[in-house]
């Protein structure tokens, strides 16, 4: 790296002059490290919160505004196979309704280093244009739950999408089932999930670009490739 | 590759990625203000290898399966922002903040309090596209932004439609009503495009602000603005003077984050804390013309700036009723008037040009342009 540019040449020096600017830089760094703080602190949408203690369970959520109506934001999550195209811990999911009249779905998650972690689930409210939720059932190596509600954003701003996730790890050491679900940072990997989901329904696509070639996703941005084609 | 050091590399040609790509082979491309900006090193987020620009045009080569409005072979001007047509803020034209187009919405986001759209060459913060300083480049949402050029007019004269003239225009736009008195800081190829704009908008009087006596006279020459060159003289006195103590009634800043200031001490304050990196911005010019507008009056700003500055005249703008209006500009909202404007001959834009470099030359294009060496206003390269 080359230099940067010039600052001039001093007009003065001496003993005053330098504790003066020694004064100043210490108030600009106060300043400087309060902005930072404030900037930092501004996103609003990482927020990991957890069920008291003694429980164990993990509570994700997150919230976007797609510019779709009602209808057609809970039409494309009630067609369950679709998470899959958003939801990167999900390889795929497919319903089915079982001879009880419940809808079922089987769900299939990618686990590290190579295959995968299933589970079934079912609905447990479906209200069209306002609520989905489903929770695993029978013996899941990793009992979850999920809820999805929808809300029409005032001043005609589209749709309001809040979801929920909750896990509850098996008593007993939280094994690699649960880093797969997870991913390092769930609720960062929600958000991330809710981006794609606004992309996919608004322009049909998972927005690629040369840094970020599968698109937005936690582990890439702080490892990005250059921005240079993809061979 | 690093602080003030660009090269120029052979890479992977481009693919496309999405099915509203398209990939144009450019044909003419202008180095920006703004990069001087990621050439300084003032802008974060950048990484080795990064291909830089925003500015370029040329012939589309191919294109994703989902686009139905570009054909092989078409020419186009491309809009520097990256803008998905669907979402809320591009139906309201509002394209530079388009809510789909940056992958990495997460990192501006932090820094932001919410992402921008994602820029062609403008650091992983937006969204980490490789930019068009180059041989060919991939267009997202082709469908969406490039704009047809159909009647054999020069790339000299429509490819500032990319980025620089309707920035201009668009600062005009926000700020100016007729009979008004318009200064604009900084006398570049935006302050230039911005100032012709003031007159379209039927402001009476329109001065330029610089201290480099080339531009102000190429200002003087093709806009017809009156200019106080900042190192002669006392801005705000001048700027009373002509105003009968008013102040202008529309002050436009076309300088952004490295301006100068000609009292040396200031200038090495802001300059010395924006080294050390506890300042991003050197906010000289909309410090000035906060200060020098007329009470009531508005500010459009439209220089770049990246982060935080320090000692804004939040009390001065609070009260004296001004009003302050900015954005990157919305290209794409103004691309098809302007081409109109240049068809009819009520602009040329290609006016603004000083220098034009085959793309292997483009190091030393950065450094003249940084240096404002050779009289040097805009380089444009050829690949």
């Amino acid at each position: 790296m080359r230099g940067s540019d010039d600052h001039g040449t001093s007009q003065r020096s001496g003993r005053s002059n330098r504790r003066r600017m020694a004064a100043a830089a210490a108030a600009v760094l106060g300043i400087t490290a309060l902005g930072v703080l404030a900037a930092a602190r501004l996103s609003r949408r990482v927020r990991l919160s957890r069920v008291p203690p003694g429980d164990g369970a993990i509570r994700v959520e997150s919230r976007v505004t797609v510019n779709r109506t009602l209808e057609e934001a809970y039409a494309f999550w009630r067609d369950l196979s679709r998470l899959a195209s958003f939801m990167t811990h999900l390889e795929s999911v497919s319903e089915s309704a079982s001879p009880d009249g419940d809808r079922r779905s089987h769900w299939t998650a990618g686990a590290p280093g190579g295959g995968t972690v299933e589970w079934d689930a079912v609905l447990v409210q479906d209200v069209v244009g306002e609520l989905i939720s489903w929770r695993s059932v029978e013996v899941a190596e990793v009992t979850n739950s999920g809820a999805v509600r929808f809300r029409t954003a005032p001043g005609g701003r589209g749709t309001e999408v809040l979801v929920e996730l909750v896990y509850e790890p098996p008593a007993g050491p939280v094994g690699a089932t649960v880093a797969t679900l997870l991913g390092e940072e769930p609720q960062q990997q929600l958000v991330d999930d809710l981006r794609r989901f606004k992309q996919i329904i608004e322009t049909g696509e998972v927005v690629r670009s040369e840094g970020s070639p599968e698109g937005t996703r936690a582990g890439r941005l702080l490892r990005q490739r250059p921005a240079q084609p993809v061979a | 590759m690093g602080r003030t050091k660009v090269k120029v590399r052979t890479v992977p040609d481009p693919k496309i990625l999405n099915a509203r790509d398209a990939i144009v082979r450019i044909t003419s491309t202008a180095i920006c203000g703004s990069d001087l900006h990621l050439y300084d090193g003032y802008v974060p987020t950048m990484k080795k290898g990064d291909i830089l620009g925003h500015e370029f045009m040329g012939e589309v080569v191919e294109v994703g399966p989902a686009v139905d409005t570009l054909r092989v072979g078409d020419r186009v001007v491309v809009p520097f922002p990256i803008a998905c047509g669907a979402c809320m803020a591009c139906q309201r034209g509002l394209f530079s903040i388009c809510e789909n187009s940056n992958p990495n919405a997460e990192l501006a986001d932090r820094i932001m309090g919410h992402s921008p759209a994602g820029i062609f060459g403008y650091s992983h913060m937006l969204g980490g596209f490789a930019g068009g300083q180059a041989e060919y480049a991939r267009v997202p949402f082709a469908d969406v932004g490039p704009i047809k050029i159909e009647d054999g007019l020069p790339d000299e004269q429509v490819l500032f439609l990319s980025d620089i003239l309707p920035t201009g225009f668009m600062g005009a736009d926000m700020a100016v009503s007729p009979g008004d008195v318009v200064a604009v800081w900084g006398a570049g190829p935006v302050g230039m495009f911005a100032m012709a704009s003031a007159v379209m908008f039927g402001a009476q009087r329109v001065i330029a602000i610089d201290r480099f006596d080339y531009r102000l006279r190429r200002a003087a020459e093709n806009t017809g603005a009156e200019t106080i060159n900042y190192e002669e003289v006392d801005v705000a006195d001048a700027l009373d003077e002509m105003t009968a103590g008013r102040g202008p009634d529309a002050c436009i800043d076309a300088v952004g984050m490295e301006a100068h200031h000609a009292n040396p001490a200031i200038d090495r304050y802001d300059r010395v804390k924006q080294a050390a990196r506890l300042e991003t911005e050197r906010p000289h010019a909309v410090r000035e013309a906060i200060l020098t507008c007329r009470n009531g009056g508005t500010v459009a700003i439209i220089g770049a700036y990246a982060g935080y500055m320090d000692k804004f005249p939040i009390g001065p703008l609070m009260n004296r009723s001004l009003t302050i209006r900015t954005g990157q500009c919305h290209v794409q909202r103004y691309m098809r008037p302007l081409l109109d404007r240049i068809r009819a001959g009520d602009i040329d834009p290609s006016f603004v040009i000083s220098h034009l470099l085959p793309l292997e030359e483009a190091p030393r294009g950065y450094e003249m342009f940084k240096n404002k060496e050779d009289g040097c206003t805009k380089v444009v390269l050829t690949p």
